[in-house]
């Protein structure tokens, strides 16, 4: 016979969440957004790598995306947290990180490494694709009047390959969120692990689950609303449009730019 | 006639089996403007893309200023230069597209100052009043703050040329600058050609337009084949070209 739903606990864990709760959110949010990041950051060194004209980098680049694409991340997850650092021969991965103001669990460490790592291997053909999309024209024209490559990238091209790589990254960023959740794993203290850890004792699995999907909606709603924000903003100088000030605040709050008629 | 800013020495340039220029040679000196006309494939645009190192050569030399352009000469032998130096000597050469190529994400000022602030390193506020002043050189003063995408095509392409001009370069490279216009707009973006090759710009236009190498030209070049075959002055060509191949090729165009 299966207990009735205890709608009281739900609503408790949704209405009035403990302590416990926020700091498992806050770590659930640090560890997405380092991780986005540094997914961002590697995207951009293995796209620029893979177009380099020195051989073994595009190669590195090749190999980069074929393994952490080719693997499930749970694997990277387990094999960065307990493999890195005997693979390495040195402490990649620290009991703890402490950087003054802030100090990491050696878990965390390497949740983080790991999402962010995988993530990368995405990044790179978001933005590989983004690069792709600007005509070369716009690169002839920078060199035309003697910017070098790297300055041509980061003023000309990257700039308006933005606003195709901004909507795709914006979802992995939400696919972030909730992947976060595989690092309980490992033993990070995050918000599905503080749900699973309520599961176990109380065996109440729809109200505590029920109650954590909740919270991942919220996050996920709330950068919602700041991915539309981000993409309107990056849309407007490229169409030229003159916006009033009561259509840019309408249109920063939709959700979704498919509701806003153009 | 001393002043050459431009001199190509038998240049070669293959695109994989394709041999695209095969051995062009011309002095272009100080103010003088030249046209390089010729049938489609004949390699015009990638000889002018050539000079500025767009295309890289596979024979032959092409100095500007005197300065050797993509290769520096080490004990006789020609190797290719740095990505910093070619981008250095670029800064002397303007060159204008076809496709304008205009920065989308900036204004027409943004256009026309973001390489001397981030190349030659002058002060914004210097870019911005000289930037003004080339684009009403072009005639587009009241257009400073407009983005691209809100200019006709015959704006666009007087930006480019104020973009280009900015830079203050010894010699400026045009594309068929006006073969995307629509031939209403075409005027106006000649007319702007010619006010700088009066004014003594030293220009390479790669054209279609007979008008403007009649009103503007010092020297009108014909390449057929990857060859210079024919040139002369403008009257030569329109009252007594030499070559066959420039007669069938005017008769066509004309």
């Amino acid at each position: 016979m299966l207990a009735a739903i205890d709608w009281h606990v739900v609503w408790v864990r949704v209405a009035h969440p403990d302590h416990v709760f926020f700091h498992a959110m806050y770590t659930t949010v640090y560890i997405a957004v380092i991780a986005q990041v540094m997914g961002v950051v590697l995207g951009l060194l293995a796209a620029m790598m893979r177009t380099s004209k020195i051989a073994p980098l595009r190669l590195l680049s090749g190999i980069y995306v074929f393994i952490f694409r080719g693997t499930p991340v749970l694997v990277q997850i387990f094999f960065i947290y307990y493999g890195a650092n005997q693979l390495l021969g040195f402490t990649l991965i620290p009991n703890t990180l402490d950087l003054g103001f802030f100090s990491l669990d050696g878990a965390v460490v390497a949740g983080i490494l790991a999402l962010g790592i995988n993530e990368g291997a995405y990044m790179r053909e978001i933005i590989r694709a983004g690069i792709d999309s600007i005509d070369k024209g716009q690169m002839e024209a920078a060199k035309s009047l003697g910017m070098r490559y790297g300055l041509a990238m980061r003023r000309i091209v990257l700039p308006q390959a933005a606003r195709v790589i901004v909507p795709p990254l914006g979802n992995e960023f939400n696919n972030m969120l909730k992947t976060t959740s595989l690092v309980f794993t490992i033993g990070v203290y995050e918000m599905f692990a503080d749900a699973e850890i309520h599961y176990s004792q109380t065996f109440q699995p729809v109200e505590y689950f029920m109650a954590v999907a909740f919270w991942y909606l919220v996050l996920t709603g709330v950068w919602g609303f700041i991915q539309a924000g981000i993409e309107r903003r990056l849309g407007a100088s490229e169409r030229g449009d003159d916006l009033s000030f009561r259509e840019r605040l309408v249109q920063s709050w939709m959700p979704v730019g498919a509701f806003v008629k153009r | 006639m001393t002043d050459v800013v431009m001199r190509a020495e038998d240049v070669h340039k293959r695109f994989g089996r394709l041999e695209v220029l095969k051995g062009v040679s011309i002095d272009v000196p100080k103010g003088e403007t030249v046209c390089i006309i010729g049938p489609s494939g004949s390699g015009k645009t990638t000889f002018i893309r050539c000079i500025n190192h767009l295309e890289k050569i596979d024979g032959g030399r092409i100095t500007v200023n005197g300065h050797l352009i993509g290769y520096r000469e080490r004990n006789g032998k020609l190797v290719e230069d740095s990505e910093r130096s070619v981008a250095k000597q670029r800064t002397q050469i303007g060159m204008v597209f076809q496709r304008f190529n205009l920065f989308p994400h900036k204004t027409a000022l943004e256009n026309v100052t973001e390489a001397p602030v981030r190349v030659l390193g002058v002060p914004e506020k210097q870019a911005a009043e000289d930037g003004v002043r080339m684009l009403s050189r072009v005639g587009l003063a009241e257009k400073c703050d407009a983005y691209p995408g809100k200019l006709s095509g015959g704006q666009q392409q007087r930006v480019a040329i104020a973009r280009a001009l900015a830079m203050k370069p010894a010699l400026i490279l045009f594309d068929e600058p006006t073969s995307a216009l629509d031939p209403e707009v075409t005027g106006e973006v000649l007319s702007v050609m010619e006010e700088l090759a009066h004014d003594g710009m030293t220009m390479i236009v790669v054209t279609h337009e007979m008008g403007f190498a009649r009103e503007a030209a010092d020297r009108v070049v014909m390449m057929d084949e990857g060859r210079i075959i024919e040139e002369g002055t403008p009257q030569h060509f329109f009252d007594a070209p030499e070559q066959e191949r420039t007669k069938q090729f005017l008769s066509k165009i004309l």
